[in-house]
């Protein structure tokens, strides 16, 4: 949600006017937009999805079933972008990056998935919809800014949309696991207990649990942060504007 | 005779904290011990070393240095003693089995196995040579390192002693699948790699004796130091060896994902120190390797 787009300058350490940084060579960049262009029909394909449902069910229930498949394919697939950070095409952390990346796979995968009693859960439909929103927009700013052309409303979306998406994504994303957990804990899923072969231990129920206390410390930090970078990148062009 | 006056600004805030005249100067705040001060001659450059000398720097009759405040700092040996008291102490927390671990009828009992005996033995002395070492071995380059380090490497390893030792120390253990014949020969490597690691301590704690030329680390009589031809950083070889060891001795899973993440963070280490030593070195030895010899 906050990596930064490829071909972003920065000021060189001690220069007096910022340099442009290399950036990726013309088949990476060639490569890259091909990949965003993919990225944004592919959240396309499951808004619309999500819209042809509810135009045909008439209700918000259940919607999720329509959509899965394409959710699962391209969320999975924001994994090469983790790829793309430790190669070198796209200048943000690895780290960072697979640490977004990998919780998105968490919730898909290891929450909505394997529990199925949650998938028919209003929760889920919150946060697929603030996904897919904000995935639409990161995608395309990517897709512009490549190719730099990068129209303001673009840019004045991505970092204005997630003010509503983020806080509306993470409390779907934390009633959707909160919702999870009797069923875990029921069926023990994930779970390993003692004693075995290699004295090891894992209660997936009890993991669940530390994950949703993990949001306290985590979600403020990557909210204030994407606040400092709006005013940052939407700040100038108010500052431009008042000087002309 | 010109005396050059040195001004120094607050890295952030750019005011004048200090100025140093030939004759006096005015502290602003005395509170900001020495080890706690970095100063720049660039504001978002590198602080510059304590034993450089102003006259070397490339500045003119004024200077002027831009302050950062490091944080609360604490002395190497302090720092250490904290990281290796924890896992010493809560390790015998739960081998005791103190109450409110475990349930509370195996409350102060003790295993069967006597490979969970062993495992505490090698694990307490582990931390012992460890604590020694600090006390009387290493002599330590810079002073300090800062409060939030000290406590984000406290919790890595009093945490992870903690979760290893419930495991080992569980009423629910599962010893060894080839029983005697595994635990004995992982307490020999064990033994081995620890008496190993505190040979290439002694050595290396030797090289820093010796007067101004820098010189890098060579094999010496001691068997244990002929790791030496093969790898620049033999001290982690050993202690990835002694972890890898216990971890056999107990077959414990955590015990070996505690190994492996020591394994990460050494070899990092290492790989900085051989590429170090090479670029000091004209004559440095090709054959060596970072940790593991002819491979890594």
């Amino acid at each position: 949600m906050s990596a930064a787009a490829p071909g972003t300058s920065k000021a060189a350490h001690g220069d007096v006017a910022p340099k442009k940084k290399k950036g990726p060579g013309a088949l990476a960049t060639a490569y890259l937009v091909i990949y965003n262009v993919v990225m944004t029909a592919g959240w396309l394909v499951i808004a619309v999805g999500l819209v042809r449902a509810y135009l045909a069910r008439g209700s918000y229930h259940g919607l999720y079933y329509s959509i899965e498949k394409p959710l699962k394919f391209f969320q999975t697939g924001a994994i090469l972008e983790i790829l793309h950070c430790a190669v070198g095409i796209v200048p943000s952390s690895v780290v960072l990056t697979g640490f977004q990346v990998m919780s998105r796979v968490f919730l898909t995968w290891a929450v909505t998935h394997s529990v199925r009693e949650v998938q028919s859960e209003d929760s889920v439909l919150l946060f697929v919809t603030a996904w897919t929103v904000t995935e639409i927009i990161r995608y395309s700013f990517y897709t512009f800014s490549l190719l730099n052309h990068l129209p303001y409303l673009i840019k004045w979306a991505r970092y204005t949309f997630f003010i509503v998406l983020y806080p509306m994504g993470v409390t779907g994303e934390l009633l959707t696991i909160y919702a999870a957990l009797p069923y875990v804990q029921k069926t023990g899923l994930y779970s390993v207990t003692l004693p075995n072969k290699y004295n090891f231990s894992f209660d997936y129920y009890t993991f669940l649990i530390l994950i949703m206390f993990s949001y306290i410390p985590l979600f403020p930090q990557l909210y204030f942060h994407m606040i400092r970078q709006r005013k940052k990148v939407l700040g100038h062009a108010e500052d431009y504007s008042k000087v002309e | 005779m010109c005396f050059p006056q040195v001004e120094v600004l607050d890295a952030k805030t750019r005011e004048q904290l200090c100025f140093l005249d030939k004759v006096c100067y005015h502290r602003t705040d005395p509170h900001w011990y020495p080890a706690r001060q970095a100063l720049k001659l660039d504001p978002r450059g590198k602080s510059l070393r304590d034993d450089e000398i102003l006259q070397n720097l490339p500045v003119g009759t004024t200077a002027t240095m831009y302050f950062r405040d490091l944080g609360p700092q604490l002395g190497w040996t302090m720092v250490f003693l904290a990281e290796y008291i924890g896992p010493l102490l809560t390790y015998l927390l739960f081998y005791f089995r103190v109450p409110y671990i475990y349930s509370h009828r195996y409350a102060f009992t003790s295993s069967p196995h006597p490979v969970v005996t062993l495992a505490c033995a090698c694990h307490t002395s582990h931390y012992i040579k460890r604590l020694v070492e600090t006390i009387f071995v290493h002599r330590f380059s810079h002073g300090t390192m800062p409060l939030r380090t000290i406590v984000r490497n406290c919790v890595y390893y009093w945490g992870f002693s903690a979760w290893l030792a419930y495991y080992i120390n569980h009423p629910l253990y599962t010893p060894p699948s080839y029983g005697e014949l595994q635990v004995n020969y992982a307490l020999a490597i064990f033994v081995i790699c620890e008496l190993g690691n505190f040979s290439i301590h002694l050595t290396l704690n030797n090289l820093r004796g010796e007067g101004e030329s820098r010189r890098f680390p060579v094999p010496t009589k001691n068997p244990f130091t002929w790791l030496f031809f093969f790898v620049s950083c033999p001290n982690y070889t050993y202690e990835v060896g002694a972890w890898v060891s216990f971890s056999i001795m107990t077959q414990c899973l955590p015990v070996a994902f505690y190994t492996l993440l020591g394994f990460i963070q050494m070899t990092i280490w290492a790989k900085g120190k051989h590429k170090a030593y090479n670029r000091e070195f004209k004559d440095y030895p090709s054959l060596r390797m970072a940790i593991i010899p002819l491979i890594l």
